[in-house]
C-alpha cells in the first residue's frame, strides 16, 4: 500500500488512473513520433520513385551483415524489455532488474555495431558531399537518407538507453516500486524504436538485394 | 501616380480573373455587411436594459445556412475551377521566349536570339509562352497586368502562357522571396503591336538565331559525334524528336518536351530510349542554362527538316 | 449573496492563492502549478510580442518611402524574417493555449491540475531553450530567409544564422508537442464527475482540437527543419536540385505543418469568443453541437489543404484542383461558427464590456479574413494575388484580427480571475476600439495594394503603391498605441484595481466558482457537474 502511495503523483487520485494516463500519453507521443519519421519516409518514397536505379545502386553499398545483426540485437532487446514489464506486473524484482540491464546492454551493443558500420561507411567514402563515390543520380540522396534515418534512430535509441538505465538505477536504490507505470511507458517507447528499425531495415539494407 | 491606374488589364484572361474577383468582392461585402449589421442591431436591440420581448433563434436556421454555405462555396469553386481549366487550353503554336532567372536579374532570350536583361518584349494578339528556369534559388515571375505568376525553379522548366491585347509597358516582378535584392529583381514587360515587335526585333542588331547558336554548340560539345546522321555510335536520331512520343526502356512513354530534352542532356541515365544503351555522359556542369536554351532551340528547329512518324521511322 | 459577503471577509485573514503560495524565485521556476506555468508563459510571450512588434514597426516605417530611407536591403529582410519567426512560433502558436489554456482549462473541467504537472513546467523550459537559440540567431546577425525557410535559398544561398533559427523553432516545437499531449490527456482523464464530453465548455473543446493539431503537425515541421540543418550544416543533399533533390518537397513538408499551424492559432481564439459571447449576451451559445463539430472538422480537414500555398509552385494542375476544393470545404465550418456566434446574440441581454468588444471585433475581422480566404482558394485569383500584400492582409486578418483579438478578449475576460483585480473598463473599451480601428486602417489598404500587384517582402517598391503604404503605416501607429495601452492600465490594476471577487461577470464556468486569484488546489472541494455549460438563462 505504501509502495502505491509512493508512486502516485499529483493530481491523480488512484494508481490505475495514473497508469491509464501515462500509457495514453505515451501512445500520443508515439503518434507524434510516427509523423516525425513520416517526414523522412515521405522524402525517401518520393526520391526512390524518382530515381529507382540510383537508389538500388546506392543501397547495394550498405552492409547487410551489420544491418541484420543489429536487427537481431534490437529485437532481442525488445524481448527482454517485454519480459521486464511482465515481471514487474508479477512483482519479480530480480527478474525486472536483470532484464532491464540486459535491455540497456543490447541497446549499447546496437550502438557499438552501428558505430563500426559508420566507421566502415566513412572509410569507404559514403558520406554525401563533393567526394561521394557514386555518380548515378539518386545514389547520393539514398545515402543522405541512410545517414539521417539511422542517426535519428540512434539518437532515439540513446535516449531509450538513458531511460532504461535510469529505471535500473532507481529500481536498484528502491526508489521506484514495481507498481509504477514508468516501466510500461519506457517499454512502449522502446518498442517503437525497435519497430522503426524494423521499417528501416528493408528500406536501407534489403532493397539492393531483392534482385 | 493615381494608384488605380495600375488596375490596367491587358488580356482577356486578366479580365476573366477580374470578373471572379469583383463578384467575390461583392459577395464578401454583402456577407460582411450583414454580419456587421446584425452584430450592431442585436447589440442595440437586445442590450441588457432594453425591455423587449426575447425569444430564442429558431434551430431551423442551422439547417438552412449549413447547406446554403456549402452549396455557395461549391458554386464558387466550380466557377473558379472552370476558369482554371479553361486557362490550361494553350495554343500549340506559341512564340517561345526563354527566361532564365538568377539572383537578382531576369535574363531573357527572344526566339531570334536577341538577349534582354530585366525586360521582355512581346507582341500582342499572339500566343506567347515563357519557358523559364532558374540558376540558383526559387524565383517567381509575376506579370500583374496579365494577372499571372509562376514560380521559376532551379533545374526544372516551368511555363507561363499569355495572349495580350493592349500594347504598353507593364511591371515584371519577382514574387518569391529570393534573397537580399529580391525587391530589386524587377523589370518591364513591353507589349507591342505585331509590326512594332517585328521592327524592334530587326533593330536589335545582327544576331544569330537561337537555333543557329544551338547548332554550333551541338557540334562543339560533341553531341553530333553520336547523334549526327553519319555517326557509327548507336544513339537516337534527334531529328524531329521535339514533341514526339518517346518509348523508354522502362516501359514509360513520354512526350519529348523541353523538360525531357533538358533532363536527357543533364541526367541521361534517367530516361533511356527503348533499344539503346545508357552510355551518354551527363552534361551537368558543362551546359549552363543559357546554352541549354540554345541547344533546345536547335533541337526544336530540327522538327521541320524530316518527317517522322510515331514509331520514329523515317518516311 | 453569501458569496459577496464572503468576498469582503477575507481582508481579515489573507486567503491562500496561487500567487502567495511562495515568493521566492525558485517557487516560480520550479513550480508545477499550471497557473504559475501559465504566468511564466505569459511573461515570455509578451516579451516576444513586443520584440516582433518592434521589428515590424521599423519595417512599416521604412515602407513609407518607396525607395527605402534608413535600412539596407539586408536589414529590411532580416527584420521581416525576425517578425515572422518570432510572431508565429514564439507568440501566436503558444499564445492562448499555453497561457489561458494552461491556466483555465484544468479549472474549467474541475481538475486540480493538468495531467502531468512536471511535464508542463518542462515544456516551458524547452520553450525557453528554443527562444534562446532564436535570440542567439538574432544577436548573431539575424536570418533573411523569410519565416518560411524555403530551399534552396535557406540551405545553399542565405548567409544569416539559419541553423540557429531553425534549431530554435525545432526545439520550441517539442514544447508544443509536450503541451499538446498534456492537454489531451488532461481533457480525457481529469474531468470532474458529471463533466461529460457534451458538457465541456467550447474553450476546452477548442484547446482539445488545437492540441490534436499540435501533436500531429509539429513533428513534421521538426523533421523538415532537421533536413534543412542536415543540408546546410552537414552538406547532405536533400532538397538541392543539383543532386536530384526537389525543393518542392520541402514546401510540402513545411506547409503540412504551417497550414494547420494557422488553426493552432485561431481555434483557441474561437473558443475564447464562444465563452465571452455567451457570458455578455447572457445566453447559451447557439448550436453547441454544431460548434463542436465544426471545431473538430476544421482541425481534421485543416490537415488536407496545405497545397493551396503552392498553386504557382509548379505542382500539378490536378493537385491544385483538389487542394482548391478542400480549401473551400474547410471554410464551411468556419462560416457556420460565424453564423452561430451572431445568432447567439439574438435575444440576449447584451452588455458591451471590453472583452465583449474584443470578441465582436474577432467576429468581424475573422469574417473578412475567412472570406478573403475564399479568394485565395480560387486558383485563378490565387495565381494573381499569392505572394502579394493581398495574402499578407488575409493572414493578418486571421492571425491578428482573429487570434490576437481572441487573445485580448481572453486577457480582459479572465484578468479578474487570474489577478483578482478589476481593470478600468472604460480604458479597456477605448483600447478595444482603437485596436479595431488601427487594424482596419493597417490591413485594409493591403488588400487593394496586393490586388494591384505589390509583392510581399519588398523593400523598395513601385511608386504607385506609396499611398497605400502610407495609410497602412499610419494604421500601424494606431495599432501600436492600442497594443501598448493595456500594458499600462493592466499594470495599474494590479496595484490599484478593485478586488474582483469570485465572479465579477456572473459567468457560469467552473473557473468562476472559486476565489480570485484561485488557490493552488483550484477548488476547496471536488466539484460535481450537473448541467450543460452556458446555463445563463436560468441564473
Amino acid at each position: 500500500m505504501s509502495e502505491t502511495a509512493r508512486v502516485i503523483n499529483e493530481p491523480w487520485p488512484s494508481l490505475p488512473r495514473q497508469r491509464e494516463a501515462v500509457t495514453f500519453a505515451v501512445w500520443l507521443f508515439l503518434a507524434t513520433e510516427v509523423l516525425f519519421f513520416g517526414g523522412l519516409f515521405l522524402g525517401y518514397t518520393v526520391y526512390r520513385w524518382l530515381y529507382p536505379e540510383g537508389f538500388l545502386i546506392g543501397a547495394q553499398e550498405t552492409d547487410i551483415v551489420y544491418g541484420v545483426s543489429n536487427t537481431a540485437i534490437i529485437m532481442t532487446s525488445s524481448l527482454t524489455m517485454a519480459v521486464a514489464v511482465r515481471a514487474a506486473e508479477q512483482d519479480m524484482r530480480r527478474m525486472v532488474f536483470r532484464c532491464l540491464i540486459a535491455t540497456a546492454l543490447f541497446g549499447l551493443a546496437f550502438l557499438v555495431v552501428k558505430g563500426f558500420e559508420y566507421y566502415d561507411d566513412i572509410i569507404r567514402g559514403f558520406v554525401p558531399g563533393p567526394h561521394f563515390p557514386l555518380h548515378q543520380t539518386g545514389a547520393e540522396l539514398f545515402w543522405t537518407f541512410y545517414w539521417v534515418m539511422t542517426a535519428v534512430h540512434a539518437i532515439h535509441l540513446t535516449i531509450g538507453i538513458g531511460m532504461v538505465a535510469t529505471l535500473t538505477v532507481l529500481l536498484h536504490r528502491r526508489k521506484l516500486p514495481l507498481v509504477s507505470p514508468a516501466y510500461e511507458g519506457v517499454a512502449l517507447y522502446w518498442h517503437l524504436v525497435d519497430i522503426i528499425w524494423v521499417v528501416l531495415l528493408p528500406l536501407l539494407y534489403l532493397i539492393g538485394r531483392a534482385s | 501616380m493615381n494608384p488605380f491606374v495600375y488596375f490596367s488589364r491587358v488580356s482577356n484572361e486578366a479580365i476573366a480573373v477580374d470578373h471572379i474577383f469583383f463578384a467575390l468582392t461583392a459577395l464578401s461585402i454583402v456577407i460582411v455587411g450583414v454580419v456587421f449589421l446584425l452584430l450592431l442591431v442585436f447589440s442595440v436591440r437586445f442590450r441588457a436594459d432594453n425591455p423587449v420581448h426575447r425569444r430564442k433563434p429558431p434551430r431551423i436556421f442551422e439547417y438552412i445556412w449549413t447547406p446554403a454555405t456549402f452549396f455557395l462555396f461549391l458554386f464558387i469553386f466550380w466557377w473558379a475551377a472552370a476558369n482554371q481549366l479553361g486557362a490550361l487550353d494553350h495554343p500549340k503554336d506559341s512564340l517561345d521566349i526563354h527566361v532564365v532567372a538568377k539572383q537578382w536579374m531576369w535574363k531573357v532570350e527572344q526566339p531570334n536570339g536577341v538577349r534582354e536583361i530585366d525586360e521582355i518584349h512581346a507582341p500582342i494578339e499572339t500566343p506567347v509562352r515563357l519557358v523559364m528556369t532558374s540558376q540558383d534559388v526559387i524565383h517567381s515571375l509575376f506579370l500583374p497586368a496579365l494577372r499571372i505568376k509562376q514560380d521559376v525553379l532551379p533545374d526544372r522548366i516551368t511555363y507561363l502562357w499569355f495572349t495580350a491585347q493592349k500594347p504598353g509597358i507593364y511591371h515584371l516582378l519577382c514574387a518569391e522571396f529570393c534573397g537580399t535584392e529580391h525587391s530589386r529583381m524587377t523589370g518591364r514587360l513591353v507589349l507591342m503591336t505585331q509590326p512594332d515587335y517585328a521592327r524592334w526585333s530587326r533593330s536589335q542588331g545582327p544576331s544569330r538565331g537561337l537555333a543557329a547558336q544551338g547548332e554550333k554548340l551541338f557540334r562543339s560539345l560533341g553531341c553530333s559525334g553520336c547523334h549526327g546522321p553519319n555517326s557509327s555510335v548507336h544513339a537516337p536520331d534527334l531529328a524531329g524528336v521535339y514533341g514526339r512520343e518517346v518509348h523508354l526502356s522502362d516501359g514509360r512513354v513520354v512526350t519529348a518536351d523541353e523538360a525531357y530534352l533538358r533532363d536527357s542532356i543533364l541526367k541521361p541515365g534517367s530516361a533511356i530510349v527503348a533499344g539503346y544503351k545508357p552510355e551518354m555522359p551527363s552534361f551537368a556542369g558543362t551546359v549552363g542554362e543559357d546554352d541549354m536554351v540554345k541547344l533546345i532551340a536547335y533541337l526544336k528547329s530540327l522538327a521541320g527538316h524530316t518527317t517522322i512518324n510515331q514509331q520514329g521511322e523515317r518516311r | 449573496m453569501t458569496d459577496a459577503i464572503l468576498d469582503r471577509l477575507p481582508q481579515a485573514k489573507q486567503p491562500q492563492t496561487y500567487l502567495n503560495e511562495g515568493y521566492t524565485l525558485s517557487s516560480w521556476l520550479l513550480t508545477t502549478d499550471h497557473k504559475r506555468v501559465a504566468i511564466l508563459y505569459a511573461l515570455s510571450i509578451t516579451f516576444f510580442f513586443f520584440i516582433g512588434g518592434a521589428a515590424i514597426s521599423l519595417v512599416r516605417l521604412e515602407l513609407i518611402s518607396p525607395n527605402g530611407m534608413m535600412l539596407t536591403d539586408e536589414q529590411y529582410n532580416r527584420l521581416f524574417t525576425l517578425h515572422g519567426i518570432i510572431m508565429v512560433w514564439f507568440f501566436l502558436v503558444p499564445s492562448i493555449p499555453t497561457t489561458f489554456g494552461n491556466f483555465l482549462m484544468p479549472m474549467m473541467i474541475g481538475a486540480k491540475d493538468v495531467a502531468f504537472p512536471r511535464l508542463n513546467i518542462m515544456s516551458w523550459y524547452i520553450f525557453v531553450i528554443g527562444a534562446l537559440f532564436t535570440i542567439y540567431a538574432l544577436i548573431a546577425g539575424g536570418v533573411d530567409t523569410g519565416w518560411t525557410f524555403y530551399t534552396p535559398l535557406s540551405t545553399l544561398y542565405a548567409n544569416g544564422s539559419v541553423i540557429a533559427a531553425a534549431a530554435g523553432v525545432f526545439v520550441a516545437g517539442f514544447s508544443s508537442i509536450a503541451t499538446g499531449i498534456n492537454f489531451i490527456a488532461t481533457v480525457h482523464l481529469q474531468r470532474a464527475p458529471g463533466m461529460h464530453w457534451k458538457r465541456l465548455p467550447l474553450f476546452v473543446w477548442s484547446i482539445y482540437a488545437t492540441s490534436i493539431v499540435m501533436i500531429l503537425a509539429t513533428p513534421v515541421l521538426a523533421m523538415s527543419l532537421l533536413m534543412i540543418v542536415a543540408e546546410r550544416w552537414l552538406g547532405m543533399p536533400i532538397f538541392n536540385p543539383a543532386n536530384g533533390g526537389d525543393p518542392l518537397l520541402f514546401q510540402h513538408l513545411f506547409w503540412f505543418y504551417s497550414h494547420p499551424a494557422v488553426y493552432i492559432m485561431v481555434l483557441p481564439a474561437m473558443g475564447v469568443v464562444s465563452e465571452v459571447l455567451a457570458c455578455f449576451a447572457r445566453k447559451a451559445v447557439f448550436g453547441y453541437t454544431a460548434m463542436v463539430i465544426s471545431l473538430m472538422s476544421i482541425a481534421v480537414v485543416g490537415f488536407l489543404v496545405w497545397g493551396h500555398h503552392m498553386f504557382v509552385s509548379g505542382q500539378s494542375q490536378f493537385a491544385n484542383l483538389v487542394f482548391s476544393f478542400l480549401s473551400f470545404i474547410v471554410a464551411v465550418p468556419s462560416a457556420i461558427k460565424v453564423f452561430n456566434w451572431t445568432a447567439t446574440l439574438y435575444g440576449g441581454r447584451i452588455t458591451l464590456k471590453a472583452p465583449m468588444l474584443y470578441a465582436m471585433s474577432f467576429i468581424g475581422l475573422f469574417t473578412i479574413g475567412g472570406l478573403t480566404g475564399l479568394f485565395l482558394a480560387s486558383v485563378p485569383i490565387d495565381i494573381h494575388v499569392t505572394d502579394t500584400y493581398f495574402v499578407v492582409a488575409h493572414f493578418h486578418f486571421i492571425m491578428v484580427g482573429g487570434a490576437v483579438s481572441g487573445f485580448f478578449a481572453a486577457l480582459h475576460f479572465w484578468w479578474p480571475k487570474i489577478t483578482g483585480r478589476m481593470y478600468p473598463d472604460n480604458w479597456a473599451r477605448i483600447g478595444a476600439m482603437t485596436t479595431f480601428l488601427g487594424f482596419i486602417v493597417t490591413f485594409m489598404p493591403q488588400f487593394f495594394m496586393g490586388y494591384a500587384g505589390m509583392p510581399r517582402r519588398y523593400h523598395v517598391y513601385p511608386e504607385q503603391f506609396q499611398a497605400y503604404n502610407v495609410v497602412s503605416s499610419v494604421g500601424a501607429v494606431i495599432l501600436a498605441v492600442a497594443y501598448l495601452l493595456p500594458l499600462f492600465y493592466l499594470t495599474w490594476s494590479l496595484r490599484y484595481g478593485k478586488p474582483a471577487g469570485r465572479n465579477p461577470w456572473d459567468a457560469t464556468g467552473l473557473e468562476w466558482q472559486t476565489t480570485s486569484p484561485p488557490p493552488k488546489e483550484n477548488f476547496d472541494r471536488q466539484l460535481v457537474v450537473s448541467a450543460a455549460p452556458y446555463d445563463y438563462e436560468n441564473t
